[in-house]
């Protein structure tokens, strides 16, 4: 049960704001976002997402940069309500196609209109896109989406490739096209987040897979829909360790550690033929999220190297490898390592004839970046920082070993689009048909992104 | 509703100054009233916009009441809609407007389309005008009876919202017992799931007045409603589902048979991908299966791979919700998780508050196996960027040290830390090192070569150089230099900012000298003379102390002073164990997160419903929950009314202590704060020096706390019972509810035992002494309340006391449950002894 529900801008302005119980002063936005910003003195750390002050706990997520807030004075289960903001965030997503703040402000009575119908005396009433159509009766003013920063894991397909059709994802599930039809089509998308930590001498340390197959669909009349993955799919690692890497590798079986499904997701034959069957409602939403620590072979090898070059002066050979087929692209590489903090300068060397490569030394918090517009499978790019220290240093202190404590990790964040390292698959996706005419499109897409990719030194 | 004026911001066509615009606005909108004209209704939603939009950000427009209302004579739902919501922005500010709206409100509810139906409805419960009351009886009585699910889903709702408004109109009207009729037969969940709401709210509020209320919310979690909820529990939307599963907590199933049904029925609800639907079911399966240690443990296998899918999949926030639960589980039972310590490694970009826990985790499920790993990983951060995190892993690894029995390697990470030559990781470090020392007195010779190597100028934090300082007293035989860097320091005491630091100088340079006195005599002097003429009254006390006790006997003051010391088996907790049972108890809720008890963060008014155990918690926090008191005064009270007297002195350390990392000193020269009292008795008792119980009673007995003088007097031999009894609140709840009233009585209380109870402690610990425990406790003269318990020697059969005293009366309503029924008339007897004796010895 809550007892407000608010939007905050990033400066702190309200741009919706309903207070369902009266029970909190109207002041709280107010609060919260003090609070918020001023967490601790020093503005390092971050508040956390849920907090209490005077009684009142705030919870808040952050989503395209906007804050959604709820308050409460009971003690509520905290996933209860931090699952619902989100949730908000998504059905408002879903009408609006964009979810920005100039789009929220321009659709602000429709967006009461739904909280209305969400949420009654602070009691969750429905947050089912499809149900909500019966009850919201405000079209959607649609913001363009061309002008927008694309947002979220799915956006990711806005970007390059040309496959895709643009502007599936900003599409509001109610309002109509120019032409006045509807294009009939559904999306499913495999997006995976990986995290991979190389010890300094390059071995996997540790490796996990988050996956998720998300659905969005705009098909009329919700007929039924079969999605089928791998046949040699397993789920659980019975009575193994979760850290023994070893066992399944080259078998050539899918094998997830654990899984979990959309409540319209139905499994009969699951258990037979790894199908699941369901009745997609409208939006946007994830049919089923899994974990995997199954060894996998990263997309990235990073190699690096640290060396004197010379009074006060050291030198960073960083070497980053594509292990991925070289018909695949990854896009937005970004590499980062904190330099030793006596580092005033450095100067970079990239090879020889590339483009798309940028190269920063961020001198407040003395970090190295290095980024990569377009990163083709198979290549190697190789980075040469040549470091200079400052003269207070003493010269006991320098030698490679003292550097090399005060550097690293490198970390590195990119996106690989149609590349999946689970290999885990939608082998078909069959849509129960109304007519033999009916064929509407499919988009079956997979994504791997880096959550934390780091690599010791 | 309407947003401050601060969103100025708005890109709203154009900047309204206010005045001008709305009695502009006033003249369209009375225009369009009448008018009949096609394409009205377009016009009326670009002026209504346009007034919601004034609305929000922040201009008054409740002059334009009239007109809105005038508008609203339209069969367009958009139109009515925004008007809704006008209308109830403003109605509670201007109550003689409201009554304008009430009739077209009322109109709309008979209207032919149940949406229309539904929102006026809504609009008129909304209104939150109390003397509107009488108006909305009429309309929510048909709407619970409306054909449409909508309606009725609106009309329930409107129920509840009308007895916040007037609960005595609500009651009169018997909507509950209509609710209730519906909560059981509806043929839509969603109806049903707020009848539930509804219901929970407005009987656990009446049940403090009204018996009848506090039967119908025992009812609601009796078996036919909770199996009849759980059967359908798949119709229901996922958020209906979680308020379904929070109930069937608190179901009290008769037998296992019953429990495994359950399970069997919910297991397939740990596969939602809602968080907030597993952790309900997890709920469930934990506090069912309490009392079952072998399926508890099942249960823990079991929900280990759901919450580690939860926690990685779904947003940083949701994630972090789960990582709370999961981290009080890991707390719990640390064995479970050991093969999953990977689970917990920090990922760098994640935010310190994961990171912390995630460290706290790590160090729980360390084990002779993954111990070098994890290790490992924690010295990885310990050069990180981010400082407060490097300086908790250092922190952890030495907790995980302190709790390990071979140390060996740690101890050698621990001394690399030293060399390491970061300022914060060389606090962090000594601080470690001089715990360790304090446990493992057999590797000070390894340490204290690389602590000797340090040099007291490069550090300069005050718990630091506490260390640094308090090792160099304890270990002055060994460090050759010790005298003359004691010497220096004791130089430099007007540069030396820290009282705790110049505490710690007094005591080190004492033991310096007595063990080599030559060398120290002078840094002694020096010491002692600052030390008097210090501004500080805890170091001017402690200096002058010193400078007598020498004066009196040099060989007493070694003797209290320096005593020879025994190594630290356990550090104190800095949580008791009681309150980690009732944050268990409070599983799914904000609790966790805060890692604290809902009564220290609550409201006694937004108490959740139905939960015997906030009884308990309102009861044992007694009088601080009626005053409004600062939470830890709260904290406090409660711990004096809950905690034994042993994990007193534990808390009462760590308190002193003030972070929650530093461990108590122990015994009693060393300690920082040592209670003058305590070395006092030491030295009229010289044996009696060092050695802490004895000492802590004297404390004990100058804080006027009172530990019984008498021994336990022996119980009749028919009935012995367990003088280590334990049991946690939650079991004893459920206990409570299930068993038969054994036997009720009323005894008198002599008139000592009246006096006594001024301090209703003494009665706790009178008791205890018979070994008889109490749970709970509370009240204010002349009622006082009591739950206790005990248990039957060797046999873990239970006997339940709830005992109200009336001081005035001088008389105690006791009623007693047991287990085993035949032998409860025994432990009536044992009960009436021991309490008569209250007071007399």
């Amino acid at each position: 049960m809550i007892s407000q529900f608010f939007v905050l801008s990033q400066r702190g302005d309200n741009i919706v704001f309903r207070d369902y119980r009266g029970e909190v002063a109207k002041g709280s936005a107010e609060i919260f976002f003090r609070k918020v910003k001023f967490w601790k003195e020093d503005g390092q750390e971050e508040a956390p997402p849920v907090f209490n002050v005077d009684g009142v706990s705030y919870f808040h997520v952050k989503v395209v940069g906007l804050l959604f807030v709820a308050t409460t004075r009971v003690n509520v289960s905290p996933s209860l309500v931090l699952e619902l903001l989100q949730r908000i965030a998504r059905v408002i997503k879903d009408y609006l196609g964009v979810l920005s703040e100039d789009s929220l402000r321009k659709n602000f009575v429709l967006v009461y209109e739904l909280l209305d119908e969400v949420i009654d005396f602070g009691y969750m009433q429905t947050t089912s896109t499809e149900v909500l159509k019966s009850y919201i009766f405000n079209e959607p003013i649609v913001v363009d989406a061309a002008r927008l920063q694309p947002l979220g894991p799915a956006a990711i397909f806005m970007q390059g490739t040309k496959r895709m059709p643009g502007t599936a994802i900003t599409k509001s599930v109610v309002a109509n096209e120019p032409g006045g039809r509807k294009r009939e089509e559904i999306f499913v998308d495999i997006i995976e987040k990986i995290s991979v930590t190389f010890s300094s001498s390059g071995y996997i340390l540790t490796s996990e897979i988050d996956g998720t197959i998300q659905m969005k669909s705009y098909l009329t009349g919700n007929p039924e829909i079969r999605l089928a993955l791998n046949e040699d799919l397993s789920i659980g690692r019975g009575g193994e360790s979760a850290n023994d890497y070893r066992s399944s590798y080259g078998s050539g079986a899918v094998i997830l550690d654990d899984c979990n499904f959309h409540e319209s997701v139905r499994l009969d034959s699951f258990d037979m033929d790894r199908t699941l069957a369901l009745v997609p409602p409208d939006g946007e939403f994830p049919v089923m999220n899994y974990r995997m620590t199954q060894e996998f072979k990263p997309p990235f090898h990073i190699n690096c190297l640290i060396e004197e070059a010379g009074h006060l002066k050291a030198e960073v050979i960083l070497k980053v490898r594509a292990e991925f087929p070289s018909n695949i692209t990854a896009n937005t590489v970004v590499l980062e390592m904190p330099l030793p903090k006596y580092t005033t300068r450095a100067s970079f060397e990239l090879e020889p004839g590339v483009t798309g490569q940028r190269t920063d030394f961020k001198g407040a918090n003395k970090k190295l970046e290095w980024d990569l517009e377009k990163f083709v499978g198979g290549v190697e790019h190789t980075l040469r920082a040549k470091l200079t220290f400052s003269q207070e240093l003493h010269e006991l202190w320098f030698n490679s070993a003292n550097i090399i404590k005060e550097a690293g990790p490198v970390s590195m964040t990119f996106t690989i689009p149609m590349y999946n390292v689970s290999r885990l698959q939608v082998k078909y996706l069959q849509i129960a048909k109304k007519s033999s005419s009916y064929n509407p499109y499919r988009w079956v897409r997979y994504v791997t992104q880096a959550n934390s990719y780091v690599a010791r030194i | 509703m309407a947003p401050p004026a601060q969103s100025q911001r708005s890109p709203s066509p154009s900047q309204p100054s206010g005045k001008s615009e709305v009695s502009d606005l006033k003249l369209q909108l009375r225009q369009l009233a009448g008018s009949r004209a096609p394409g009205v209704d377009d016009s009326k939603r670009e002026l209504f916009k346009k007034v919601i939009s004034y609305m929000t950000i922040g201009i008054d427009v409740s002059s334009l009441f009239g007109e809105m209302v005038m508008c609203s004579a339209t069969s367009d739902i958009v139109l009515k809609k925004m008007c809704y919501l006008y209308v109830g922005n403003y109605a509670k500010v201007n109550p003689d407007l409201a009554l304008l709206t009430i009739n077209f409100l009322q109109r709309d509810c008979r209207d032919e389309d149940p949406m229309i139906r539904g929102l006026a409805l809504r609009s008129l419960c909304s209104l939150r005008v109390a003397n509107l009351v009488e108006y909305l009886v009429g309309p929510l009585g048909s709407g619970l009876k409306d054909s449409n699910s909508y309606v009725r889903m609106v009309a329930v709702m409107g129920v509840l919202k009308l007895y916040h408004i007037s609960a005595s109109t609500c009651i009169d009207a018997d909507f509950p017992s209509i609710l209730k009729h519906l909560m059981l037969h509806d043929s839509d969940t969603q109806v049903v799931a707020n009848c539930l709401s509804a219901l929970q709210e407005i009987w656990s509020a009446e049940a403090s007045t009204s018996e009848e209320a506090s039967r119908e919310r025992e009812a609601l979690i009796s078996k036919p409603v909770i199996y009849y909820l759980l059967n359908r529990i798949k119709e229901f939307s996922e958020w209906a589902q979680c308020l379904v599963l929070e109930l069937v907590t608190k179901y009290v199933p008769s037998d296992s048979s019953e429990i495994f049904d359950i399970m069997n029925l919910l297991e397939d609800r740990l596969q939602h991908a809602n968080g907030a639907v597993v952790l309900a079911t997890i709920r469930v399966f934990l506090q069912l299966t309490l009392s079952m240690t072998d399926v508890h443990q099942q249960v823990y296998e079991r929900i280990k791979a759901p919450l580690l899918t939860l926690v990685s999949s779904g947003s940083p926030e949701q994630s972090y919700a789960v990582l709370s639960h999961l981290h009080l589980l890991v707390m719990r039972a640390p064995y479970v998780f050991s093969s999953d310590y990977k689970h917990f490694y920090c990922q760098y970009n994640e935010p310190s508050y994961v990171k912390r826990l995630k460290l706290e985790m790590l160090t729980a499920v360390a084990n002779e196996s993954n111990t070098y790993e994890i290790v490992t990983e924690l010295c990885e951060y310990a050069a990180n960027v981010d400082i407060p995190i490097a300086r908790e892993s250092i922190r952890a690894v030495g907790k995980i040290a302190l709790q390990q029995y071979d140390v060996n390697a740690i101890v050698d990470r621990l001394l690399q830390f030293l060399e390491m030559e970061k300022d914060y990781v060389t606090a962090e470090a000594l601080v470690l090192v001089k715990d360790l020392l304090r446990k493992y007195p057999q590797w000070s010779h390894d340490c204290i070569a690389v602590v000797g190597n340090i040099s007291s100028k490069n550090v300069q934090e005050p718990k630091a150089k506490a260390a640094l300082i308090w090792m160099l007293g304890e270990y002055s035989q060994d460090m050759q230099d010790a005298p003359y860097v004691l010497e220096s320091l004791v130089e430099n005491w007007d540069e030396e900012h820290s009282a705790e630091v110049r505490l710690h100088l007094l005591t080190a340079v004492m033991k310096c000298f007595f063990k080599r006195p030559p060398e120290t005599q002078s840094a002694l002097g020096a010491a002692l003379a600052a030390g008097i003429a210090d501004f500080h009254q805890d170091v001017h006390d402690r200096a002058l102390f010193y400078y007598r006790i020498l004066r009196y006997n040099v060989s007493v003051a070694e003797r209290v002073v320096n005593p020879p010391k025994q190594a630290v088996s356990v550090f104190a907790d800095t949580q008791s164990s009681e309150i980690k049972d009732r944050i268990f108890d409070e599983f799914n809720s904000l609790s966790v997160l805060y890692q604290k008890p809902s009564y220290m963060f609550t409201d006694k008014e937004h108490r959740v419903p139905l939960e015997f155990a906030d009884e308990l918690g309102n009861l044992s926090i007694g009088e601080a929950a009626n005053n409004v008191v600062p939470t830890q005064m709260v904290e406090e009270n409660d711990k004096d009314l809950l905690l034994t007297t042993s994990e007193k002195e534990e808390t009462k350390g760590s308190r002193n202590n003030g972070s929650a990392y530093t461990v108590p000193y122990d015994g009693s020269s060393t300690s920082v704060f040592a209670s003058q009292a305590q070395i006092e008795s030491a030295v009229s008792n010289p044996t009696l020096a060092g050695h802490s119980p004895q000492a802590s009673f004297a404390i004990d007995d100058l804080l006027g706390l009172g530990i019984p003088a008498t021994p336990a007097v022996p119980s009749p031999p028919q009935l012995k019972l367990n003088t280590k009894a334990a049991l946690d609140p939650s079991t004893f709840q459920q206990k409570w509810r299930q068993l038969p009233v054994a036997l009720s009585q009323e005894i008198s209380v002599n008139p000592q035992g009246v006096a006594a109870l001024t301090a209703p402690q003494a009665l706790l610990r009178h008791m205890q002494s018979h070994s008889i425990h109490c749970i709970a406790s509370g009240g204010q003269s002349p009622n006082f309340k009591f739950f206790f318990f005990a248990q039957k020697f060797e046999e873990s059969s239970n006997y339940l006391v709830e005992c109200v005293i009336n001081t005035s009366s001088a008389k105690a309503q006791v009623k007693i449950k047991a287990d085993d029924q035949n032998t409860s008339q025994d432990f009536s007897t044992l009960f009436e002894s021991a309490f008569s004796k209250f007071g007399t010895s």
